[in-house]
């Protein structure tokens, strides 16, 4: 049995986590009472003149019809699915491939694995310069080779799935990296057993595989949905900037743009309370659900 | 001992009598601008030594805002920041924040007099009772860039191009038919086709003098004018002849690729359009219609200011005033305009590079000063003036994309734009009154 020692000084165990509860109090605690404190202001952004003004940011956000919120977060909802279903099954597929003896596996693994050392905002502006309709190398060949009047400037669902599949690519190599460690501790006994008893190798995957993967991939669903949710902003930001319209104007980007480039900190500050909400609660869930394992 | 103490003493005196005041400017200016920002500042530290002044390059114009807003809260606001003119009226309103520039000019008494000024420039930047606010540092113009080219190649006469907008979309047309994919295409939807086109026509943008004379000010850009151009812009657009290029300067590229060849853009272009364009190109004002009385006014000016911070000691101030007596002279302002293509702030400096043969070779840059001096400018023409501008003209972004793409007809989207844009000025007004 392992031995256990007893800490004798009581305040020892408090000293030792304070540089952790000063980095948290610093980056997040003061940070979010902030927020929230502004989120009841209008406010000069100079801090020379606020006014209380209770919940009407709040309020703004869901009832001014001019103010677009609740299509804000529809569109990151769809936005956020999207990523997701398209990074996981395309990665899924991937590593199945690279898993089987194939020749050149090494070299295929580093090259899916490439993508994930791009940041993200790289990764944007590479989808833009092959997709802008003015420079674009693909948005020419759609053109005038396909005929199809490619312009995402103005067509919500070219940006839609120009941005797709931006964010999906870059999310690739990660859940590639994931569903291979995964696949390589499948006991390879359990699959010969259903060889032998006769099973095509679909019905090996379905039932064999897929399902002693289901810890991964429920780690990389709540994963890809916090991606596809929170950390797609430099994508939007690189491609769109929310256009055409306000139509890809996501919950992230926007919070962004209305207090940093737009100033409006009380409005800004409201949204991210609200942002903050949203994630404590994914937070929860995804505690709830990890730390209990999926069964099987 | 007395003798150490004298040496002493002597040192400090001329410690303190050598000491130098520096001070910190902040801007956004980045490539060939940015060199320049730098070239000026170390001609200023080369031609005295009391005071030095240190070019800090803080990002784009609202990192540069923001930037600066963050040290002013922090108490370690820099003496001088370069804000974008969307920032105009949230500088001004930001009292306390911020020292006047003629209020500095006179505390200092610096030789200053505004009348010796682009009277378009700086009335930008001053009061309705001319009272300067900022100084006018890179200033720049709206103007039509046509392709001298594509003209010939359309049966056009490339040294006439067409003054008016009938003419214009016939031009564009012409262009198309010719085989080039589009006719045209422009830039800054608000800056360009709203805020220049409004003074161009001498018609307002909004009220209260495009609220130089109140908070209190609304947008009227929904006359039947307005409309009207908005109109042909749209139904040019469902031809094909007008080509969406994005927000902002996006645009740039397809008059680069010869794809259209008429295009609206900054003056402030002209340096890359010169490096980027492999066909011969012209800069023509912007066009205007015949029907409406009194046009063509004059264009209104987009670009940024200095702006000077509250709070700073009087030897600071001093610096500050000398370094804007500095770049205020005919030889700095004309040099700055040669190398940047912005603006001169002054009538000397255009006088200057006149006779200097410049505009011989670059004909472009005077066709924007001769468009800025058109007439002395009125109420609709000094500028504007709106507070949460930035978000203004991105409803503007918006709701113009809504419209090209059919989700919104352009009667409806212009009074869309108005509504919205007036809801933002009514909670800058409630912030400031």
């Amino acid at each position: 049995m392992a031995k256990q020692y007893e800490i004798k000084a009581k305040w020892l165990p408090y000293f030792l986590v304070l540089p952790q509860m000063i980095i948290v109090f610093i980056f997040f605690f003061w940070p979010s009472a902030q927020a929230i404190l502004q989120s009841f202001y209008l406010q000069d952004p100079f801090g020379g003149k606020t006014i209380f003004v209770g919940l009407s940011n709040y309020i703004a956000l869901f009832t001014n019809p001019d103010s677009d919120y609740l299509y804000s977060f529809t569109i990151s909802i769809v936005f956020a699915l999207s990523i997701t279903f398209l990074s996981m099954t395309v990665s899924l597929f991937l590593a199945v491939q690279a898993h089987k003896k194939i020749k050149f596996t090494t070299f295929y693994k580093t090259m899916l694995t490439w993508p994930y050392a791009v940041a993200t905002l790289v990764a944007g502006v590479i989808w833009l310069f092959m997709f802008n309709p003015n420079v674009g190398v693909i948005a020419w060949i759609l053109k005038h080779r396909f005929g199809i009047p490619w312009d995402y400037l103005l067509n919500f669902q070219h940006a839609f799935i120009l941005l797709t599949l931006a964010a999906s690519w870059k999310q690739l190599a990660y859940n590639f990296v994931f569903f291979m460690a995964g696949l390589q501790s499948v006991p390879e006994t359990l699959v010969e057993a259903a060889i032998i008893d006769g099973a095509s190798s679909i019905r090996r995957f379905w039932q064999i595989i897929f399902g002693l993967l289901a810890p991964t991939t429920f780690y990389l669903l709540v994963m890809n949905l916090v991606f596809g949710f929170f950390e797609t902003f430099p994508i939007v930001h690189g491609i769109t900037a929310g256009g055409p319209g306000k139509s890809t104007s996501i919950l992230v980007y926007k919070v962004w743009r209305d207090g940093v480039v737009n100033l409006d900190l009380g409005g800004s500050s409201a949204q991210s309370v609200i942002l903050m909400i949203l994630v404590i609660g994914l937070t929860v869930l995804q505690f709830r659900f990890i730390e209990r394992r999926i069964t099987y | 001992m007395k003798k150490l103490f004298l040496l002493t003493l002597s040192l400090v005196v001329a410690a303190g009598v050598y000491a130098q005041v520096s001070v910190e400017f902040w801007h956004a200016m980045t490539g060939k601008n940015g060199e320049m920002v730098q070239s000026v500042c170390d001609k200023f530290n080369a031609s005295q030594k009391d005071y030095k002044v240190v070019p800090v390059y803080k990002g784009s114009y609202s990192d540069t805002m923001n930037a600066g807003i963050a040290a002013f809260r922090a108490k370690q606001a820099p003496a001088i920041i370069q804000v974008y003119e969307v920032g105009t009226a949230t500088m001004m309103a930001a009292k306390g924040a911020i020292k006047p520039v003629y209020q500095l000019m006179a505390e200092n008494n610096a030789k200053f007099d505004p009348k010796v000024y682009i009277p378009t420039v700086t009335s930008y930047y001053s009061t309705s009772d001319g009272k300067m606010l900022s100084m006018p540092f890179n200033s720049s113009t709206a103007v039509m860039y046509y392709n001298k080219d594509a003209f010939r190649k359309a049966g056009l006469n490339p040294d006439k191009p067409p003054v008016t907008w009938p003419e214009f979309f016939d031009a564009a047309r012409k262009l198309k038919a010719s085989g080039m994919e589009g006719g045209f295409t422009t830039n800054w939807i608000s800056w360009i086709q709203l805020e220049n086109f409004s003074a161009w026509h001498n018609v307002p943008f909004g009220t209260k003098s495009n609220g130089f004379d109140g908070l209190d000010t609304e947008l009227v850009f929904n006359s039947p004018l307005h409309v009207r151009h908005f109109e042909n812009l749209y139904k040019l657009a469902k031809e094909g002849v007008f080509i969406y290029g994005g927000r902002e300067n996006k645009a740039n590229p397809l008059f680069i690729s010869q794809r259209v060849g008429l295009h609206f853009e900054s003056i402030g272009g002209y340096g890359s359009m010169k490096a980027n364009c492999k066909f011969d190109f012209g800069v023509a004002r912007l066009p205007y219609y015949p029907d409406v009385p009194g046009a063509p006014q004059n264009s209104i000016i987009g670009g940024a200011s200095l702006w000077v911070f509250n709070g700073k000691s009087p030897a600071e101030y001093k610096a500050v005033t000398a370094f804007f007596t500095f770049i205020s002279q005919p030889e700095i302002q004309a040099y700055w305009h040669q190398n940047t293509g912005y603006l001169p702030i002054t009538n000397a400096a255009y006088e200057l590079t006149k006779k200097q043969g410049y505009y011989k070779d670059n004909p472009g840059l005077e066709v924007a000063i001769g468009q800025l001096l058109n007439k002395p400018p009125t109420k609709n023409s000094m500028g504007i003036r709106f507070g949460n501008f930035n978000i203004i003209r991105e409803i503007e972004d918006q709701v113009w994309e809504d419209i090209l793409a059919d989700k919104i007809s352009v009667k409806d989207g212009l009074d869309r734009m108005v509504r919205e844009g007036n809801a933002k000025l009514r909670e800058f007004e409630r912030l400031y009154k």
